[in-house]
């Protein structure tokens, strides 16, 4: 590989870096959330069947966008804290998982919100909604291994091996509606013909995501940060009960 | 080859031996089941219907609380630490436990479900199938809860997060059994649902025991 990455695996380092991003991340967030919303909500154009509703759309897709993506991160940090026992690997995907856990829960309720007026019922047992619902309950299972472990360590590898497993679920989730052909539709962005939906709306959603992408890298940024601090913390204190 | 079969024989000899086991997963299987007509109402075309949900539920419900049984008690006094020092591999050890709970825990329900069926006005055709696919789908109850017991055996109060992991894996086998069961009351092909489970079936033994087997080198050293 050109680039080493097991340097940014240093703790301090990985510190500088993202102390280096942060206030970018921050900014970006800020302005692309305010000009993906401004798309959304007035520059679209309401759709001929579905009304204003069409608008949760912008905040419904990138979320679960979110959920599946950061999910898979999650497991590919564990995976490499697994083999090369890098701690700060570890730690973000801990840092990640109440996140990720959020992302779902968004996606869930906003989804819910608009099966309401769209399908009739707030809830269906459609594959694609199962489905995320089973990954809502994985980040809540990996967040209570990580909870339930006096040895961090410990608690670090019981989660991943969770995560690993869990994985599984992420190309349900994605193929499910092709699979089962259920109520929910089926992918319209990213298919092998290019986007199925016209640009008024693909440029807000794209912007959305981007929105909820940087907005993600800003609270990782803060909550890895706290981790890593807050492991610095014990350690520190623990050397201080020795002496 | 012949440590691994000892090690299951001994195992079901601990559960023969104990003798409780078999039969208080079983009652618990029954009254779990007998709660339903309770709770719905005696209508026999809604027990028709809602029968093969209740009894897959119930299975999977027992199944859970036997899970912690296939590492736990070794736990405790010791036996697994030097199981996993023996030469036979860990994730084969792991696989015997697992094969050794499936033969004790699970195979009776599927035993005893032709009468629970009946209770609830199952057809015949229904029970058959319903045999057939909780034969077919229930290693992966063994294969996925290994994972979870092996996750949380060295926990106290491990019983609550072991159903927080263990149960929404168990989501799919149960969909698949359900809609076998349904196909053939319905008399519409069974065969896709009951190859469904068999190849998670399949898959779940090539994953489960290594991952069981990490979880368990995690939780003894």
């Amino acid at each position: 590989m050109a680039i080493d990455l097991h340097r940014f695996a240093n703790p301090a380092r990985f510190l500088r870096i993202t102390s280096a991003i942060f206030p970018w991340a921050a900014i970006v967030t800020v302005l692309l959330l305010a000009v993906g919303l401004y798309l959304a909500l007035f520059v679209s154009p309401e759709d001929y069947q579905q009304g204003q509703t069409v608008r949760i759309m912008f905040v419904h897709v990138p979320a679960a966008w979110m959920a599946m993506s950061i999910y898979i991160m999650m497991a590919i940090s564990s995976a490499t804290g697994l083999i090369w026992k890098h701690p700060v690997a570890d730690l973000s995907a801990k840092a990640a998982a109440p996140i990720g856990a959020c992302f779902t829960f968004l996606a869930l309720v906003t989804g819910s919100l608009w099966g309401q007026p769209m399908w009739g019922t707030y809830w269906v047992w459609d594959a694609r909604l199962t489905s995320m619902l089973i990954l809502f309950f994985l980040y809540l299972g990996y967040m209570g291994i990580w909870g339930s472990f006096d040895d961090q360590s410990k608690a670090a590898r019981a989660a991943a091996i969770l995560v690993l497993i869990g994985a599984i679920n992420v190309p349900i989730i994605k193929f499910s509606v092709d699979w089962w052909n259920t109520l929910h539709q089926p992918a319209s962005v990213a298919t092998m013909d290019g986007p199925k939906i016209h640009s008024s709306i693909l440029t807000p959603l794209l912007v959305m995501s981007l929105a909820y992408t940087s907005l993600f890298l800003t609270i990782f940024i803060i909550r890895v940060k706290a981790e890593i601090l807050g492991r610095r913390l014990r350690i520190l204190r623990l050397a201080n009960l020795e002496e | 080859m012949d440590k691994f079969i000892s090690l299951i024989a001994r195992d079901i000899r601990l559960a023969v031996r104990q003798g409780s086991a078999f039969t208080m997963t079983l009652s618990f299987f029954v009254v779990a089941v007998t709660l339903y007509p309770l709770g719905v109402g005696p209508e026999l075309n809604i027990l028709t219907r809602i029968g093969p949900g209740v009894l897959w539920v119930g299975a999977l419900l027992s199944c859970l609380l036997t899970l912690d049984r296939i590492f736990q008690a070794d736990f405790e006094d010791g036996s697994l630490d030097q199981l996993m020092l023996g030469s036979l591999p860990v994730e084969f050890m792991a696989l015997a436990k697992i094969i050794a709970h499936w033969l004790t825990s699970v195979v009776p329900l599927i035993l005893i479900t032709p009468i629970l069926a009946v209770s609830l006005n199952m057809p015949a055709d229904g029970i058959w199938a319903m045999m057939l696919a909780l034969l077919v789908g229930s290693p992966v109850l063994s294969l996925i809860g290994a994972i979870g017991a092996g996750l949380t055996v060295g926990m106290k109060r491990g019983g609550v997060l072991l159903s927080l992991l263990v149960l929404p894996l168990y989501i799919p086998v149960l969909i698949f059994g359900v809609a076998a069961v349904e196909a053939a009351i319905a008399v519409l092909p069974m065969g896709p649902h009951i190859l469904l489970l068999a190849g998670m079936s399949l898959g779940a033994l090539v994953i489960c025991p290594v991952a069981a087997a990490a979880a368990l080198r995690l939780a003894v050293e």
